[in-house]
């Protein structure tokens, strides 16, 4: 008769010489690059200022250049504070006249217009998105562009209905909203600032990254196309010194700004004693966690998608991955096993799983982490595989043996590599994930749902994931506590940083 | 110029003529539930032959350790429970009325009877929105996909609160409450026109059933101690009051490295003494964070 | 002690290896089943799956007015889908009624594709135990090379998990040389984790292959339950070195869905089980869509049924 003995489970998995599974060619798939014909790609981008593309007053062009391949495929102006100062003034003119006029369910109609447009040229977006960033183009396509479109839907209804949510204060607009981008998700974390900003009666400066600011130039051009006042929606591409231009410009009333943590403190201490309202989306290392009584297969995916979704590139990232030391050993054979799946290569292969990283620099840094890591002790696993003899690769990488003390373990790594440390109780857990001066998400893998809430509870993040990662929405506040932010962006609690209430004055 | 004792306080100093001598209080600091000296030695005279502490450095830091040590557990005590010791707090208030209006006076409070009620009306409101910020303040959010999605505020920790000045007790209460109210533990740097009355509603709290260590009270030199609070990194959040621009912008500058909460606000008596601006959720809100947790749907 | 033996005394009870079946998220899974779907499979990859989903296919034909004479028909196209004259190779098996079984073997004859009988049973798996495996016995004797069998899923809900496990031993004693599909029929398990544990049970007790379901009940072989008993195929056989066989089945109707089913193994299992000894495509009317496609690819224009061979 069969014998049912409970306990073991997966943990009697063994894995051995002969039994290994082959992720092999029997059946390979051709390479289904997507095509780049309508992109809306043009060989020279102004800044959007006013309503129209105006070359910079004073500065010159940068070369664009594409991470898969390293090699420009644009110009883009490099602005300067002359720049800044029109863009400032057409958004003052704006929010005083024709945008400030508005009604505000005319103002909310104008995103839903925004909303609209963006969905009906999503292909266009995402190629573009996965040219100017190297983001994977199932990822610009299947993720960033439905979330951008939603983020402008879903605020497009707030702009008629704010005095029903801050408790009985009325809200105001602040006025100039400076908003400065990453270069992780250019065009998603646009229509994060725009739309809450614009739904609330603000105008916006926007920056975006040096190295991606392709997108957010054609949101900017769209939302004229489709009937935007002039001067409300404003970008100007450039490197930091425009960004520190745009955030201490005086006509500016709000700053908003997403990107590391380092940066994010440099603004502050810039628009200290300003009166600037500040918005701060940073980074950190994120905790995630795996119980072994998690789902392991799925927790298998959460891993790997927060570890790896974007090359890792992403603030909330789960880069350090603590699992039950019960299950160390399984859990981190099924990740070898998953990560050999991955589809490294072009982005805009519709079956890739990871491009490359962002930028030369960013892939000197990763490669310096990874040196770190080895020297510092942890053992180094890397996915055999041939990456592309152009372009910024990295392959999926996992440490094990890792230590809180490493650097890889306290650093945030933004590349596609995970450090794997281990708990024995759930005090343990919450000790070490907290250990870190960041606090932006974790993740949990458990199927007790006490213990769940439990840990929710003791977590220091503004986001928990369980039992999932890696989850957006319009409606659900995102942001971080202790140095991973100020602030909340998405659902009722986002549109705070964008009003000035009665109790402010 | 001796003083006269007021029928409604103790005596400031003994008078010549009289056989006793009086007992002159000797003010401490509140710090983790007791009272110490201040570490450097150092104190302000108060007149009437009273003094406060200079609070030093490492008297802040002392406290800020006592907040943390009972950080956890005062954020884990139900909304309830923080309601009830909150309205315990206002029932030793008012039992204390004489004293704590002695020291208005004295400080120099225009109407300390009427400021006394405004006081402990604001702790009782206070104690009421103990367990009502997270009804106001959570979020079911209706997320496109198989997922619960909650938001709710957590308290943030440790608070800095440098209170206001004026009103003394007012002021105190008015800011202090909803920084506990909303389960955070404090680090109040008294105000400077009248540390006194600080120190005695300490002695309110430490004879209320506010747990040790939620509560410290310093009194010193402002300028001395607030930057010290704005850069310690245990501290999670800085609730201003009364700063001068310059002031503000230096401790804005000093609160980026630990990403610190800062609030910089300056009311007029009458703002504090207006119970529907002063007893807002609002109070509530500045020093809380939204954590938003997300559960898939199905098995 | 070898992985054959440990998979032998696994299926002899001698071991006790089913430990507690990892919990399943269901979510989680349905997304990245639902993920593996979005790959992209354009000219030869695309062929080339269409051809392997041929190969692997389980053609078949469950219905009350069965007969010999269309049994025969099917079975000609099965050896031969796109007609003589085409390259499009045979499928692996025709799966039929017991009764149906000698009929199948004769019109099978010579060539390699395999007879299958749904037996047990079927399609309920309630009728009397010794009947059932009886009636096992019989197919086999009758020349089917492939037994479908389904297990009780009210003894399995009702807790009796190891009376499910001591059936399909049972079952596949019967079975002597003939292989054994166990089918789960997940649509009545309820919930995600209950496919997991009943796949483990099917595993531990010797099955050769997991089927899903019966095309009997609704919902049937959807992307995310094949991935569950997938990865129980996968951890079973880190456990115990034996490859066991998937047989998704139900509802698959489209040359797409087919190919979302082969990214699903060959992403989980790898190229091991890109073979129609471990991997099966359950399905009646699926062929047909994957000639029109293929026709597709060869041509490059769109077909038609009419232009089909028309069993």
């Amino acid at each position: 008769m069969l014998k049912l003995i409970e306990g073991g489970g997966a943990s009697q998995d063994r894995r051995s010489g002969e039994r290994r599974l082959e992720f092999g060619d029997r059946w390979p798939y051709e390479p289904s690059p997507e095509a780049i014909d309508r992109a809306g790609l043009r060989d020279r981008w102004d800044a959007f200022i006013d309503g129209r593309f105006v070359p910079p007053a004073e500065g010159g062009y940068a070369a664009d250049l594409c991470p898969a391949t390293a090699e420009p495929f644009a110009a883009v102006a490099e602005s300067t504070a002359a720049d800044v100062d029109s863009a400032v003034a057409a958004a003052r003119r704006a929010f005083e006249g024709a945008w400030g006029r508005l009604a505000p369910l005319e103002r909310g109609k104008h995103l839903f217009r925004l909303a609209r447009a963006v969905q009906e040229r999503a292909r266009e977006l995402a190629v573009l998105e996965t040219l100017d960033s190297g983001k994977p183009i199932q990822a610009s396509r299947d993720f960033d562009l439905p979330l951008v479109a939603s983020h402008l839907f879903h605020h497009a209804g707030w702009a008629d209905k704010l005095e029903w949510a801050f408790h009985g204060r009325t809200p105001r607009p602040l006025g100039v909203a400076a908003q400065v981008m990453p270069w992780n998700f250019p065009l998603l974390m646009a229509a994060w600032k725009i739309a809450p900003a614009l739904a609330c009666g603000n105008t916006v400066v926007l920056k975006p990254a040096e190295t991606t600011p392709l997108s957010a130039l054609r949101l900017a051009e769209i939302a004229s196309e489709v009937g935007f006042p002039p001067g409300v929606v404003n970008v100007v591409p450039g490197g930091p010194s425009v960004g520190a231009a745009l955030v201490t410009h005086r006509g500016v009333d709000q700053v908003a700004f997403t990107g590391s943590t380092e940066v994010g403190k440099v603004i502050r201490r810039a628009v200290a004693g300003s009166g600037k309202r500040l918005l701060l989306e940073l980074g950190g290392p994120s905790a995630h966690l795996v119980f072994a009584d998690a789902p392991l297969d799925q927790a298998v995916e959460g891993v790997i998608a927060g570890a790896f979704f974007h090359q890792g590139q992403v603030c909330c990232a789960g880069a350090r991955l603590l699992v039950e030391e019960s299950v160390h050993d399984v859990f981190v054979a099924k990740l070898r096993d998953r990560m050999e799946t991955l589809r490294v290569g072009d982005p805009l292969d519709k079956n890739t799983d990871l491009g490359p990283v962002g930028s030369a620099a960013q892939l000197a840094r990763v490669r310096e982490l990874v040196a770190s890591a080895e020297a510092e002790g942890a053992a180094r696993y890397s996915v055999a595989r041939e990456l592309p003899a152009r372009g910024w690769y990295v392959a999926p990488t996992l440490f094990t043996g890792v230590a809180l003390a490493h650097r890889i373990a306290r650093e945030e790594i933004f590349g596609p590599v995970l450090a794997v440390l281990t708990f024995r109780t759930d005090t343990e857990a919450v000790r070490k994930a907290n250990a870190t001066s960041s606090g932006l998400a974790a993740g949990v893998w458990t199927s007790h749902p006490g213990r769940l809430l439990e840990l929710a509870r003791g977590l220091e993040a503004g986001v928990v994931w369980a039992n999932s990662y890696h989850r957006f929405d319009p409606t659900s506040p995102f942001g971080g506590c202790k140095e991973s932010g100020l602030g909340r962006e998405g659902g009722r609690q986002g549109l705070a940083a964008y009003v000035r209430l009665e109790e402010d004055a | 110029m001796t003083e006269r004792p007021r029928e409604d306080g103790p005596p400031r100093r003994s008078e010549p003529e009289a056989a006793r001598v009086g007992i002159r209080k000797t003010w401490k600091l509140f710090v983790g539930g007791a009272f110490v000296r201040g570490e450097s030695g150092r104190y302000r005279p108060l007149g009437g032959g009273e003094t406060c502490p200079l609070a030093s450095r490492k008297d802040l830091r002392d406290a800020v350790r006592a907040a943390a040590e009972a950080s956890a557990r005062w954020s884990r005590t139900s909304a309830l429970l923080r309601g009830q010791i909150l309205y315990r707090l206002a029932e030793v208030l008012e039992a204390r009325r004489a004293e704590l209006s002695a020291q208005l006076a004295a400080g120099g409070a225009p109407a300390p009877p009427r400021e006394l009620d405004l006081a402990i009306d604001r702790v009782v409101s206070f104690a009421g929105w103990a367990d009502k910020l997270s009804l106001l303040a959570s979020t079911v959010n209706p997320v496109a996909g198989p997922y619960l999605s909650v938001s709710q505020p957590e308290p943030i920790g440790v608070v800095g609160l440098v209170a206001p000045g004026r009103p003394a007790l007012l002021g105190l209460v008015g800011t202090l409450c909803p920084l506990i109210a909303a389960g955070n533990v404090a680090v109040v740097v008294a105000g400077e026109p009248d540390p006194r009355t600080a120190l005695a509603f300490a002695e309110c709290v430490a004879t209320s059933d506010v747990p040790p260590g939620v509560v410290q009270v310093l009194t010193g030199d402002r300028a001395e101690l607030v930057p010290v609070l704005a850069r310690h990194l245990g501290v999670r959040g800085l609730d201003v009051w009364d700063a001068s621009e310059a002031d503000a912008r230096e401790l804005e500058q000093l609160a980026a490295d630990g990403m610190k909460r800062v609030a910089f606000r300056s009311w007029a008596v009458s703002a504090f003494e207006d119970a529907r601006r002063a007893s807002s959720p609002a109070m509530l809100e500045r020093f809380v964070e939204t954590k938003t947790l997300w559960h898939p749907l199905g098995a | 002690m070898s992985a054959a033996d440990a998979a032998g005394a696994a299926a002899r009870g001698l071991l006790p290896p089913l430990g507690a079946s990892p919990p399943v998220e269901r979510v989680a899974a349905e997304e990245r089943a639902a993920a593996l779907g979005r790959r992209s499979l354009k000219r030869a990859a695309k062929v080339a799956g269409l051809r392997l989903a041929v190969r692997c296919m389980d053609l078949t034909t469950l219905e009350g007015a069965d007969t010999p004479a269309r049994v025969a028909a099917l079975c000609r196209k099965a050896i031969a889908p796109g007609g003589a004259a085409s390259d499009v190779p045979s499928v692996a098996a025709v799966c039929v009624y017991p009764s149906l079984v000698g009929a199948a073997r004769r019109a099978l004859a010579g060539s390699a594709v395999r007879v299958a009988s749904v037996a047990a049973g079927f399609p309920s798996g309630l009728t009397p135990l010794a009947t059932r495996v009886d009636e096992a016995r019989r197919a086999v004797d009758a020349g089917a090379d492939e037994i479908d069998m389904v297990i009780d899923r009210g003894a399995f809900l009702a807790g009796e998990q190891e009376r499910v496990g001591d059936e399909i031993e049972l079952v596949k004693e019967a079975c002597g040389a003939a292989r054994l599909k166990v089918i789960l029929e997940t649509g009545e398990l309820g919930t995600f984790s209950n496919v997991r544990r009943a796949s483990d049970v099917a595993l531990h007790a010797g099955a050769d292959f997991l089927k899903t379901s019966t095309g009997k009940i609704q919902p049937a072989a959807t992307p995310g339950v094949s991935l569950v008993l997938l990865e129980a195929i996968r951890d079973f056989y880190f456990r115990t070195g034996r490859r066991v066989g998937m047989k998704p089945a139900g509802g698959i109707r489209t040359a797409r869905q087919a190919l979302h089913h082969l990214v699903l193994v060959k992403e989980t299992l790898g190229d091991a089980w890109l073979d129609p000894e471990l991997y099966r495509l359950g399905a009646s009317t699926l062929l047909d869509d994957v000639l029109l496609q293929l026709e597709k690819e060869r041509t490059g224009a769109y077909g038609s049924l009419e232009y089909l061979p028309a069993d």
